[in-house]
Parts: structure tokens; sequence; C-alpha cells
């Protein structure tokens, strides 16, 4: 990079790509080549920099300058006024919100002030698919130095001493698990990459291969190195097009460099990386159910004990690790464990990766250290909720976490208080939830996704979940009474405790919370027939204000069921039997006569 | 040997003939043929050398691995939470309405097949939707018609 004058990094994760990112990159490429400025200025497809919200985003260095919402159209401005002209383009520049002012140097931006990027330290910066590009920022530093300087039990210590937790959802120390690996006795053991993400809400791992795949390569090569094992398999979704191309082409380049295979840097240390893919079933994130499908089985869990370091791929001692975690030993081994245990909490070291979606204006990728309240995470870095509406919830740990209401806004962000507040860590994904969304129904949908995902193998899970699906559905529908409310909460608690998994053991959670968080919602479902964010149809009753219609008639034309009557020029009305809440009229009426109510 | 029978024998040759070579060869015959028929799993069986109850128990279990035929374009939308709070559902009835199908079906001239996921990993840009191996975000009925209308012309 240090060779041209100028880069220009142009977002090249999948949610920029998907809006235009693929083409703009192509433009500016050819523009800069008309100029003749192919040789001072490189345009670097970067990963994903997290502020998707606003993409494609565009990065110039040296002089950090950051373009939003650029459009292929916007090409020719850019190399003409910036790079040839040395002026920015201002209408490209991000707003903030706040104070209405162009922000053009992305570190003054709110979004990335309280950011700290470990996992994600390459993602925006560095071309995924070069890995000089990778070497030169510390890349594979770290597995030279574990290989020539350290015993693996060293490296395995200092991993400890570091306090990495795993950040695929259970938060087991990651040193720890090497350290069982690497004492489990056999002739053959194996690294795994757990790059199944499936919650929902979630691609932080997604994000990392796509941004910085020779991060995991490295890492598993030190995993390899210390538990003694010489063959790693990244298990990846194969919804994820994207992401195993730049793996794919990251393992081919590690391989020519003599950074994977056999002998690597002459020191005696074979290993090298497969690929598998996953076939749409979520479940296989579970590490035992991911290893059985693996070894080409349907993919349901098994009981553990034994668990995989002990004996895991093929009966052999495996470790286990998800992406963000592998993510974060390079920076340990390079800067020490007591820089990285020096932030976070007590217990949380480091670092945590988010993944921002619903109704949050910045939705994105973030990193922050542990111990940032979700306030920070919300309001400061996630910029509020959209349309300035009120913040009702968030949503952490996916199907197996919880709802968090505004009394938790000040709870930081740690395994032990999320747990406490009555939700998860979880792998990452945060979905941030409106007044208009029903709480009900968010229970509801969790279950949804549970029951399509359950592996079908245990009766509490299997039949459990269905008969709670059914009694949210009978709340939703109206007809819910309070008993219901009770055997919700018990049955619940059955599911929990007696699941096999812990796609079972957690699948409750949802429920669960917005229980104890919006018991009054479920009594107003209950008691009274209402839904208070007014989005359960069964409840709902489209009504025309006789002193706004106007009797245009455009809605009873419109009403695929011709719920509505009324003479021209006098008030319509709509009959409730009929009425299938299709909203069509609502949405047609020009006075807004029509309401829910 | 009809292709089917030269397409398993090649991914064989490719995976091995072990039982974690059975994903990738079931992987490897649905990209090319769009599913998995009767015949391709008993052909798998066979070379294999597994049990064809075995070959269609796991084939089942994945929801990737169609076991029905399907079109040359396969479009999974995405149904969970992010994208449903998001307008997924008109995006799902502009689709509908389009191609003349309802979910899980396959249009007559075999071009789509219309099938609800559950999250892919693009909420930040939801709605999403994948059309074989090619992602579609921030989807509205508009867009989703103009999509669409490309991949007829195709
Ligand atoms: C239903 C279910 C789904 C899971 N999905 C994932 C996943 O997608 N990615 C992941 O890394 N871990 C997932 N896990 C956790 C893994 O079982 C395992 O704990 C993790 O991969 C260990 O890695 P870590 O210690 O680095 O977190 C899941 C667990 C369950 C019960
Ligand atoms: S808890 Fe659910 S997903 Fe886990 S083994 Fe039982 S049925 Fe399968
Ligand atoms: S569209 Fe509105 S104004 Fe016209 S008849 Fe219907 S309710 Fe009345
Ligand atoms: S909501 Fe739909 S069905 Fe009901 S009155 Fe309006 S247009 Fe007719
Ligand atoms: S995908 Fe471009 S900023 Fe996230
Ligand atoms: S919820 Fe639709 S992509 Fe995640």
């Amino acid at each position: 990079m240090t060779d041209y004058r100028m880069n220009i990094l142009v977002c090249g994760g999948t949610g920029c790509r998907s809006s235009e990112g693929a083409t703009l990159y192509d433009e500016l490429v050819s523009l800069l080549a008309d100029k003749g400025l192919e040789k001072e200025i490189q345009v670097v497809s970067t990963g994903c920099f997290g502020f998707c919200e606003k993409g494609p985003v565009v990065k110039i260095l040296p002089d950090n300058t950051f373009y939003v919402q650029v459009q292929a159209a916007d090409a020719r401005e850019i190399i003409e006024e910036h790079i040839i002209k040395g002026r920015k383009v201002e209408h490209l520049l991000y707003t903030a919100p706040e104070t209405g002012k162009k922000v053009s140097d992305s570190k003054h931006m709110d979004f990335y002030k309280k950011q700290v990027r470990i996992a994600l330290r390459n993602c925006g910066f560095i071309n995924p698919e070069n890995i000089d590009e990778y070497v030169a920022r510390e890349g594979y530093a770290a597995m030279a130095k574990c290989l020539g300087e350290m015993t693996p039990e060293q490296v395995i210590k200092e991993i400890k001493k570091a306090g990495l937790r795993g950040r695929g959802g259970a938060g087991f120390p990651t040193g720890t698990k090497w350290e069982l690996t690497r004492k489990s006795e056999a002739d053959q053991k194996y690294v795994v990459c757990n790059a199944d993400e499936g919650d929902p809400g979630a691609f932080m791992d997604r994000s990392i291969l796509e941004g910085d795949p020779h991060s995991v390569i490295e890492a598993m090569s030190i995993c390899g190195y210390c538990i003694g094992a010489d063959k790693g398999l990244v298990y990846i979704r194969a919804e994820y097009p994207l992401a195993i191309k730049r793996l794919k082409i990251a393992l081919e380049q590690a391989r020519n460099y003599g950074l994977l295979g056999e002998n690597v840097l002459d020191t005696g240390f074979n290993f090298d990386i497969e690929l598998r893919y996953g076939a749409g079933a979520f479940v296989c994130g579970e590490e035992t159910a991911l290893i059985h499908s693996m070894e080409g089985k349907r993919g349901e869990p098994t009981f553990k004990p034994p668990f995989p370091a002990e004996k895991g791929y093929l009966g052999k001692p495996t470790n286990v690790n998800n992406v963000e975690t592998y993510a974060n030993i390079p920076p340990i081994i390079n800067k020490g464990s007591k820089w990285f245990s020096g932030i976070g909490t007590e217990k949380s070291k480091g670092t945590k990766v988010f993944a921002l979606a619903g109704k949050i204006n910045n939705v994105g990728l973030i990193e922050v250290p542990m111990g940032t309240t979700l306030r920070e995470v919300i309001y400061d870095i996630g910029g509020g909720i959209k349309g300035g509406k009120e913040f009702k919830a968030v949503q952490t740990g996916g199907p197996s976490g919880g709802c968090l209401t505004k009394n938790f806004l000040d709870t930081p962000i740690d395994y032990e208080s999320l747990t406490e507040a009555g939700s998860m860590m979880g792998s990452g994904g945060m979905i941030v939830m409106d007044e208009d969304d029903c709480m009900v129904s968010i229970a509801k949908f969790y279950l949804e996704f549970t029951l399509d995902e359950s592996c079908g193998k245990c009766n509490p899970c299997r039949i459990g979940n269905k008969r709670l699906w059914e009694i949210l559905d009978k709340i939703s529908k109206g007809n819910g009474t309070k008993e219901d409310l009770n055997r919700l909460k018990l049955l619940s608690n059955v599911v929990k405790d007696a699941s096999l998994c812990g796609l079972g053991q957690t699948s409750p959670n949802p429920i669960l919370s917005t229980m104890d968080n919006f018991w009054d919602e479920y009594l107003a479902h209950v008691e009274d027939k209402r839904c208070p964010a007014g989005q359960c149809k069964a409840m709902m009753q489209y009504v025309i204000d006789p002193n706004k219609c106007t009797g245009c008639t455009l809605c009873s034309r419109i009403c695929p069921v011709a719920a509505i009557e009324g003479e021209r020029k006098k008030p319509h009305e709509i009959d409730p039997e009929k009425c299938i809440k299709c909203g069509a009229c609502m949405e047609k009426c020009k006075f807004e006569a029509i309401s829910v109510a | 040997m009809d292709p089917i029978q030269s397409l398993i024998k090649e991914l064989a040759v490719k995976h091995g003939r072990k039982r974690e070579s059975l994903l990738p060869v079931l992987q490897g015959v649905v990209e090319q043929e769009r599913y998995l028929s009767e015949h391709s799993m008993i052909e798998i069986a066979r070379e294999l050398d597994l049990p064809a109850a075995e070959v269609y128990g796991t084939a089942t279990f994945y929801s990737f691995l169609e076991h029905r035929k399907m079109g040359r374009f396969i479009i999974r939308i995405c149904k969970t939470i992010s994208c449903s709070m998001k307008g997924k559902n008109q995006v799902l009835l502009a689709i509908q309405d389009m191609l003349k199908i309802s979910t899980g079906e396959t249009t007559p001239d075999g071009r789509f097949s219309l099938v609800e996921t559950n999250c892919l990993g693009l909420c930040h840009k939801a709605p999403a939707m994948l059309i074989n191996e090619e992602v579609y975000t921030d989807l509205t009925p508009e867009k989703v018609r103009e999509i669409l209308s490309d991949y007829m012309k195709k």
C-alpha cells in the first residue's frame, strides 16, 4: 500500500457490494487508468467498514476521508476533484445528525469514536484477497513467533493469561480448551473453525471472513501447533458465497507462501486447512452437531461429555472455536497477554464484535471493549432509534437470548452481566426494537425459528417448542387466557430443563424474558384482547372516521373482499366480519380517514 | 452409465468414498442438478457403499439439499425477524404475484423456485434474498420486480 501516493479503499463487503459497490470499484479502476494514474493511485477492495447503513463506503488514504452512499456515478467526481485537484467531494461526506455538520475524517465520527478494533483490525483496511497486505500489518508474525520462539505450553499459557473467552456464545476460556485438547492423547487431532453463524441478526463471522480471512488461518495454525494437530477444517455456511471465495483465495496464497502445508517456515511443523460447507441447518452450529455433519451424518447434537476436546471429529480430539475467537489470537501473541487483559472487565477481557440490526439508525458491524454499556452501543455508536421512535427493547443472544428493556440500558456488556440481566452474550447479534414491535409476536418469531431449526432428536424440544408456539399463536390471535400464561411459563421451564442440547435448553428464553419484562403486554393480549403495539392482526380493527371520510369510494373499490360500503360523498363503513385486515384501504385513503383501533 | 452415474463417480473420485465424503458428494450433485432425485440418492448409496436409507436420512436433514425438483433459479427469501420487521411480506407477495407461484413451488416452465429460508446474515440490509449464489438486499416490491424481470430474460 505504501508504494502508492494514495489509496482508495472501496468496501467490498457483501452489504456494500450488493448495493453497487462492485460496479463502483470497476469504475474507479478504469477512470484511473484513463487518466494514467494507475501507478500512483491504488484502488483496494476491502472488507466491511462496519458502517453498512450508509454504504457503499469509500475511504481515501492517507488523508482518511470517509465517503458514504457512494454510487458508481460518483466515481468520476472522486477522481477528478479529490484525487487530481485535492478537493473533497462535500456531498459525499457524512453528515453528523446531531450537529448537521459534515465530518470528513472517520476518526471523528461518533460511530467510530468508542470502538476498539482487535478482531476487526484489518476489516476495511486491507484487500483480503492479497496476502501481502495482511503480512504488511503484522500478518503471520504471531505464527512465526510461536513456531520459532515459543513452546506450545508457552503459547497456551499466554492465551490463558490474556483471559480470552469463546466468542461463539458460551464464553468458555479459550486457553483452557486448547490445553485440554493438547492433553488428550491420540495419533491424530483436529482444529475446527465454526463458521456456521446462523443466529438471526448475526453477521460478525461473515464479515471477518470476508474482510480478513488470513487472521483465522493464522490462528488455526497456531492452535494446531499448540494442540498437536496437522489438520484444520473450517465449517462454513453455504449461504456465504463471498466469504467462501475469499477464504479459498487466502488458503491458496498461504500455501504458495509456505505458510500452510508441509514444513511451515522451515520449522518442521505441518498444517493444512480444508473447507466443509454447511447445507442450511442452524443446529449444525452446535459443536457436536457440527462434527457429525462433517462426518457426513445428520447434524444432530449428542450429549456432552465426551467433549470434542476428548472425542471429536472421527472420534479424535478436536478443538472447536468460533471465527471471532480465532481472529483475536494473533494480536494477543503479537502484543502480549497483558495488553489484551488490560481491555475489558474483570471476567470478560478484550472486545466483542456486534452486528446491529433492526430499528436502529446505524445498522452495521461494531467492535467495543467489554464493559461498554448497551446505551453507548445503541445511542452513541448506533445513533439511536430510527425515525425518532421510542426504544423498546434489544434482543441479544439470538434465539437463545432475551429481550432487554430501557431499564437495562446501563448494563455493561460482558458475559456475566448480560446473563444476570436475563439475556446472554450469544454470538453478537443485536436486534433493536421500537414502540411498534409487539413482544408477543417477537417471542413467537423466535419460536418459529426454533421450530424450523430443531433437529427433532429429543422430545422436549421437538414437541415442547411446538406446544409453546401454539400457545403464543393462540394469544396473538386474541384467544389466550390467563391460564395460558401460566402454562407458557411452566412448559418453558420444562423445555429448558429437559432438552438435550443448547438449542432446546435456551429456546424458551425469548418467551421468559419478554414475559418478565413485558408482562403487561401479555396481559393486554389475554385480558383485554388488545395488542398495545398494534401488530397482532387478529386484534386489530380497521375503522373509518366519519368526520374525515369524504366518501371518495376509493377504498371500497380496492378492498379485495368488498368489506367497505357506503354511498358516494357519504362516509363509508367497514364490515368487521368481512375485513381480512390487509391494510390496503388505509394505505390508499388520501384523507387519512382510516385507522387501526 | 447415465450422466448422473458418471457425475457421482466423478465426485466420489474427487471427495473419496468415506462416510465423511457423503455431504460433499450430495452437495456436488445438488450444485449440478439443483436437487437430489431418488435415482441420485440410490446411485450415491451404491457408489459410497452405504445403505440408501442412510443417504436419504442425511440428505433430508439439510434444507439446502433439496429433494424435490427445483427450478433453474432458486429464490431463497429470508423470513427471519429482521427481514420481517422491514417489510419482507410485501416483497414476498410481489414475487408470488409476478411468478404466479406460492412459496415452495416451481414455475411450470422450470425456471424459478421460491422458498423461504432463515436468516442469511444480511440483516443489516434487510429484507434480503439469494437467487442461486447472488445476494440481493434492501429489497422493496419495486426492486424485486426489476430483479426478476432481468432474470426472466436469462
Ligand atoms: C444451537 C446452537 C448453535 C450454535 N451456533 C454457533 C455458531 O453458529 N457459531 C459458533 O461459533 N458457535 C455456535 N454455537 C456454540 C458452539 O457449540 C461452540 O460452543 C463454539 O463454537 C465454541 O467456540 P468458542 O469457544 O470459540 O466460542 C452454537 C451452539 C448451539 C447450542
Ligand atoms: S434440544 Fe432440540 S436441537 Fe437439541 S438435540 Fe434436542 S431436538 Fe435437537
Ligand atoms: S378512501 Fe378514505 S375518504 Fe375515500 S371513501 Fe374510503 S375512507 Fe372515505
Ligand atoms: S383492511 Fe383490507 S379487507 Fe379490511 S376493509 Fe381494508 S381493504 Fe378491506
Ligand atoms: S459491507 Fe460495506 S460497510 Fe459493511
Ligand atoms: S433476518 Fe433476514 S438476513 Fe438476517
